[in-house]
């Protein structure tokens, strides 16, 4: 953790002091778990959908050099300009280019987490370009000043009341008025207005075709086909992993996409992106940032197989119970515990730590990544490059110490004795984090090794 | 038939009940069954942690302990799936392979292994049934929510031979209730809050006891019910299915 930032387990405890609200963040991602269980349990077929989207995703990962060459070469042919991004910092250079060429200095945006990671909305307003982000949740957020806290439910953490004011203040909205429909519709006139008048779209990229040049962009908003259609250039910027094979490969992805993220059959929207239109220019930038450096990993590559629906979040225990907020990184949750360490150990050196290891993450994921065991031996890494708290290493010494000889671990003295002071729960007992608000085992007269010896030893 | 008894260290130190109902579970049944007095812990505690470099000791007191049996039996989920995971050893790697392939959690050792019908036991009480994850999801106890599959419970199959015992539904079949080791500590707020919101489905369904095949998640559980001064008590399933 860099100094100044506060680490997961301090950020959920911020968020955990407002219980009411924890129960209401958790009941509304639950129920939206629940509508993906009943929307998968709809398809008889749902388990082997997912592991043929595994398996086309791990090809792709092992293919990945060969499939980005068809894909430049077929956007090429079709019209479409195509750029490479190491890094971040490139990306943003990349897109600030391409405004410049054309004199641009207020675009609008639909929803991309890889402009999230790259941080391209603080870089371009350095350089005096206004941006409009036009997913509604991301509006919200972007209103509200603060990053989403969730990859498809930008605004997920925020009540309608408190969308209410915000609307107030910068759209002139009644006061309290906070009835969904009313706001929706507010912004809505607000936005058209600027889908109107802004020259330059940039879009995610959800799907990107090797075989014909093509892309999808999946929403529920229609934002993404308004801001494209209507704008003089239109520029897509995807991670590198976003490639898939074929166009045929769409009927599996796309199946699985929306009833993992919302438990709806299908995006509002899948368009299909191919070429400009006459008088427009397309730009598609490709980014590795980290990505290449993941895929060395032999334990970590596949977490490169995400498609972002964002379910492993949805079901996530620790996540409906701490927000988005608290990974202190543009992709929250399970995954993004898994994706964070790879670009900044150092700084997310806690997220692999921010899980029980419970598995449901890796249940939930359409294209079947290992999340939760990728968790456990993030963990390994971390300690392993020395990241690991002092005081912590002092005690799994101890614990080392004592458990590896039978004759200390017997007589370390009277049956708990020894757990008290060092056991998992209690290792920090100075500060008896497990009796704020838990009651202590009770210790018993005697251990099961004792009541053996006693009378068991010689049957 | 050869059964070695492997109880976790915290069931040895806080729990001997549930260690003793296991040891007379399984000798009810007709299985011979020893204690290896010289076992301390599977080692996850530390591995959790990101410390698997610390657990060879751990490791080879294990192989040293229980390579002679034909079954190693444990009633713990969470520390058998350590074990099926993680137990190596550079020296005799033969040898860890041999104890991952033959150790079990206790009702899967009933289930799989003895494919008990059977049960003498009576329990007459509401019982609420905590699916702890590891047991779930790691060693397959039960059917997953997540997934598209035909329903199945290797414990409840169990619970359902017990006369009198009424089982409670729960809003949340198969959350996790935020033990997860040293997460309970190091996770403390997220810890207490998740263990709250599991004890209140089992106190909004009636239940007069929660049980599980894990007695972490149980140990967690009581902690917090204990701290709310409430009369429901938390059970080991090995303690019911020898209940008479």
């Amino acid at each position: 953790m860099s100094s100044g930032t506060k680490d997961h387990a301090a950020l959920s405890e911020i968020f955990n002091k407002d219980e009411a609200r924890v129960d209401w963040h958790d009941e509304t991602l639950w129920f939206v778990r629940a509508k993906r269980d009943k929307a998968a349990h709809n398809i008889p077929e749902w388990e082997s959908l997912r592991e043929t989207a595994s398996l086309i995703k791990n090809n792709v990962l092992s293919n990945l050099h060969n499939y980005l060459i068809d894909f430049e070469e077929q956007a090429k042919k079709n019209g479409v300009t195509v750029h490479w991004a190491a890094d971040a910092a490139e990306h943003n250079q990349i897109v600030h280019s391409i405004l410049k060429k054309h004199q641009v200095d207020r675009l609008i945006k639909s929803k991309s987490m890889l402009t999230e990671e790259c941080h391209l909305n603080e870089y371009l307003k350095e350089q005096g370009i206004d941006v409009i982000d036009t997913d509604l949740g991301e509006r919200i957020v972007q209103l509200a000043k603060e990053p989403p806290s969730h990859i498809v439910l930008p605004c997920i953490h925020k009540k309608k009341e408190e969308i209410g004011e915000l609307f107030h203040e910068h759209l002139g909205t009644p006061e309290g008025m906070s009835d969904p429909v009313f706001l929706t519709a507010a912004a809505r006139e607000h936005l058209r207005e600027t889908f109107l008048t802004r020259r330059a779209a940039i879009t995610g990229v959800n799907f990107a075709v090797a075989e014909t040049g093509e892309f999808v962009v999946c929403t529920n908003e229609g934002n993404a086909d308004m801001g494209a259609h209507l704008a003089d250039v239109h520029i897509a910027c995807m991670g590198i992993e976003k490639i898939i094979p074929k166009r045929k490969n769409l009927g599996v992805f796309l199946r699985l996409l929306t009833r993992s993220a919302t438990g709806q059959p299908i995006t509002t929207y899948s368009s299909h992106f191919k070429k400009p239109r006459p008088g427009q220019e397309m730009h598609i930038v490709l980014v590795d940032n980290g990505r290449t450096t993941q895929l060395s990993r032999p334990d970590f590559r596949n977490s490169l197989k995400c498609i972002r629906c964002a379910a492993c979040m949805n079901t996530c225990p620790v996540y409906r119970r701490s927000g988005g907020h608290s990974y202190h990184t543009a992709v929250a949750g399970p995954i993004g515990s898994i994706l964070a360490p790879n670009l900044d150990m150092k700084e997310y050196a806690d997220l692999p730590f921010a899980s029980t290891l419970c598995g449901s993450c890796s249940n939930v994921c359409p294209v079947k990544i290992n999340i939760h065991e990728q968790l456990y031996k993030w963990r390994q890494v971390i300690v392993k490059e020395g990241y690991a708290d002092p005081k912590k290493k002092l005690a799994m010494k101890a614990m080392e110490f004592t458990l590896s000889n039978p004759f200390v671990y017997r007589n370390a003295g009277k049956a708990g004795r020894w757990f008290m002071k060092h056991a998992p729960f209690t290792v920090n007992n100075k500060l008896n984090l497990w009796y704020q608000h838990r009651e202590m085992p009770e210790v018993p007269k005697e251990s099961f090794g004792e009541w053996y010896k006693k009378n068991k030893k010689n049957d | 038939m050869n059964v070695g008894l492997f109880i976790p260290c915290y069931i040895d130190q806080f729990y001997p009940n549930a260690a003793i109902a296991t040891l007379n579970l399984l000798s009810k049944l007709g299985i011979t069954v020893r204690y290896p007095v010289n076992q301390t812990c599977c080692g996850q505690p530390m591995a959790n942690s990101g410390f698997e470099h610390l657990t060879q000791g751990c490791n080879d007191l294990f192989i040293d302990n229980f390579e002679e049996f034909d079954y190693i039996v444990s009633p713990s989920g969470s520390c058998v799936l350590h074990i099926k995971d993680h137990l190596h050893s550079p020296e005799q790697e033969d040898k860890a392979i041999g104890i991952r392939k033959k150790v079990y959690e206790l009702t899967e050792f009933l289930t799989d292994v003895l494919k008990v019908e059977k049960l003498s036991a009576r329990f007459p009480h509401k019982v609420g049934v905590h699916q702890s994850c590891h047991g779930q999801r790691g060693l397959m106890l039960a059917q997953m929510s997540e997934l598209v599959d035909a329903p199945f419970s290797k414990p409840l199959h169990l619970l359902k031979m017990v006369e009198g015992l009424e089982l409670v539904e729960l809003s949340r079949p198969d959350e996790c209730c935020g033990f997860g080791g040293t997460f309970c500590v190091a996770e403390e707020a997220v810890s207490v809050k998740m263990g709250k919101d599991r004890v209140a489905d089992h106190l909004n369904h009636g239940a007069e006891y929660i049980t599980a095949a894990d007695m972490s998640c149980l140990m967690h559980m009581e902690g917090i019910l204990r701290r709310q001064k409430s009369n429901v008590k938390v059970l080991h399933i090995a303690e019911i299915l020898n209940a008479q």
